[in-house]
């Protein structure tokens, strides 16, 4: 794996997109097993907590690679750069970074994520359904036919927890519950709702990075 | 009032600012990162005939700002929300006080709202009474990221906050917009979360919640809730300039809104001066969902008129002309669309 490919394994845990293709990855080298990453993000208030994950799983994955012995990660241009950077490289966790401005550390928040993004894909996946006449509702995830949508649906089960078992209902809520038929057009509405939130961040934050780095273009047009 | 195609509306331009920007009110680089961030928002969404320097972004002139709402702008009346972000700017970056002199030259022009953060504890609270009294508040604009010392942020379920939505309510301070920005405590909750709104709603139904950008960028968590409260409305500063740059995604949201709550909750606004209303006016009145949109419902002239002014008017007791006003609307919100499993 590639020092590229590594930091390509990092999401952004909101728009559940990875950052080389959001363009958040400014430069990245490796020399003599040192590598050094920089990143940049939309905004210079874009939140520190996600800001800080995705730096922290940065510096984790890019370790990670057997041809790396040691990491300098550094996010630039953001309100907190210096305390996350620090944290990150230290070691301190989140709230170790924000003493007494964090009282835990983001586990919650990433499962929070975690949970819409798994929605979004069910709502993707029901409109593939959908497109092709068949009703979601009582249908075992094995009776799904292979698609995009269903594999970015099994990646998200497995994040969460999540049931992956063919008899298992497709239905299930974020919380691994089936839906039942009455509640599922709503629940799948919802599921609409949560992916149109997602996409439409999703799509502004690029925006705002081509906004404030020009340059950023290409590495956005490779994604 | 816009005219087009034989239809007139009646316009109220809900969420309008009267900031100074300028480097010489950055108190530090966190007044700078402010501003810029603004400004990209402005560059980003803005139609490039619509695209201003960052020197004319900075701080606009009154004549400026009475020519882009009222005599290029067709609106009718525009609220004055307060951002008063006194950590990051000397004089604060648009406080009551700064809007409400603008508001007092041209009283049929403006309503201007106030703020209150329920940190400043029982002085705060007697601050807020004097400053309902002076401006003779009917609203005001709530920012829950706000930075005081050491504090980054609050939530309205906080026990203080509670304290002064009780004041409000004492003083007929009914309509309460709430934005939500990056930073809260703790840090490590998510800062744009709108489960707040819900608590806040449920404890007083007297009043009304405004929750700006349409909880941005939580759209479903804010639809969720204004779905089982009826008292939470949305506002559509931010939402509305996407009708420019991507208005496939500016179909969804209103299509999304217009199932969750009703066209009753939904308000128009520029976030002036981050962007202007002509501009915004004329492409709502000619905005359509697409056709291939088949899931929702075509935008009528009626829904157009209630969001671009007499949904706003309603909330404030604008007087609008009997002849721009629309069916009578039921007093208050009505029912939601689809029916929530408790």
């Amino acid at each position: 794996m590639s020092l590229r490919e590594a930091l390509g394994t990092v999401l952004d845990p909101e728009l559940d997109q990875p950052i080389t293709e959001l363009g958040f990855v400014s430069s990245a080298t490796l020399a003599d097993g040192h590598a050094e990453v920089r990143l940049r993000l939309p905004t210079y208030f874009c939140a520190p907590n996600f800001a800080y994950l995705m730096v922290a799983d940065a510096h984790d994955a890019v370790l990670a690679l057997p041809s790396v012995s040691s990491v300098d990660v550094r996010l630039e241009d953001h309100f907190a750069a210096e305390e996350i950077n620090a944290g990150v490289a230290g070691g301190a966790g989140f709230a170790g970074s924000f003493p007494g401005e964090a009282t835990e550390e983001l586990d919650a928040l990433r499962t929070t994520f975690r949970r819409k993004a798994y929605l979004a894909s069910l709502d993707r996946l029901a409109a593939r359904l959908a497109a092709a006449g068949v009703d979601p509702v009582g249908l075992p995830l094995g009776a799904v036919p292979e698609s995009p949508e269903l594999t970015s649906l099994l990646r998200r089960r497995a994040e969460l927890g999540l049931t992956r078992a063919p008899a298992s209902p497709l239905l299930l809520d974020d919380h691994g519950v089936p839906i039942d038929a009455a509640e599922a057009p709503l629940r799948l509405r919802f599921a609409r709702a949560v992916r149109v939130s997602i996409d439409g961040n999703a799509g502004l934050c690029r925006g705002l990075l081509r906004t404030r780095y020009p340059e950023a273009v290409m590495s956005d047009l490779s994604s | 009032m816009y005219e087009k195609d034989g239809q007139r509306y009646f316009v109220v331009d809900s969420h309008v600012h009267y900031w100074d920007g300028r480097p010489s009110n950055q108190a530090n680089r966190y007044g700078e990162g402010f501003i810029n961030c603004f400004y990209d928002y402005h560059r980003n969404l803005s139609p490039e005939s619509e695209l201003w320097s960052l020197q004319d972004f900075w701080q606009q002139s009154e004549e400026r700002v009475l020519h882009d709402l009222f005599e290029v702008g067709y609106v009718d009346k525009a609220i004055f929300q307060p951002t008063y972000l006194t950590d990051f700017f000397v004089d604060g970056f648009n406080t009551t006080e700064q809007d409400g002199a603008l508001a007092e030259k041209y009283p049929d022009r403006f309503i201007v709202n106030g703020s209150f953060d329920p940190r400043d504890g029982e002085a705060g609270l007697d601050r807020l009474e004097a400053l309902a009294q002076r401006w003779n508040l009917r609203g005001v604009k709530l920012y829950t990221a706000e930075w005081k010392g050491d504090s980054k942020g609050w939530k309205l379920s906080d026990p203080w906050s509670y304290r002064y939505l009780e004041r409000c309510q004492e003083l007929g301070i009914r309509n309460i917009h709430v934005h939500k920005g990056p930073t809260i405590y703790p840090l490590n909750r998510d800062a744009f979360d709108v489960a707040d709104v819900d608590d806040v709603a449920s404890a007083f139904p007297g009043l009304r919640f405004i929750v700006e950008h349409v909880g941005l960028p939580r759209l479903e968590d804010f639809c969720w809730i204004a779905t089982q409260e009826p008292n939470v409305y949305g506002g559509l500063a931010v939402a509305l300039p996407f009708i420019h740059s991507r208005p496939r995604y500016f179909a969804q949201i209103i299509g999304e809104l217009l199932y969750w709550l009703d066209e009753n909750r939904i308000t128009f606004a520029s976030d002036y001066a981050i962007w202007t209303p002509r501009w915004l006016v004329e492409r709502f009145v000619d905005f359509q969902i697409p056709e291939d949109m088949t899931e929702y419902p075509p935008l009528t002239t009626e829904v157009k008129k209630k969001i671009l002014g007499l949904n706003a008017a309603r909330l404030y007791d604008i007087e609008v002309p009997p002849e721009l006003d629309a069916a009578p609307a039921p007093d208050g919100a009505v029912g939601s669309s689809p029916k929530v499993p408790a």
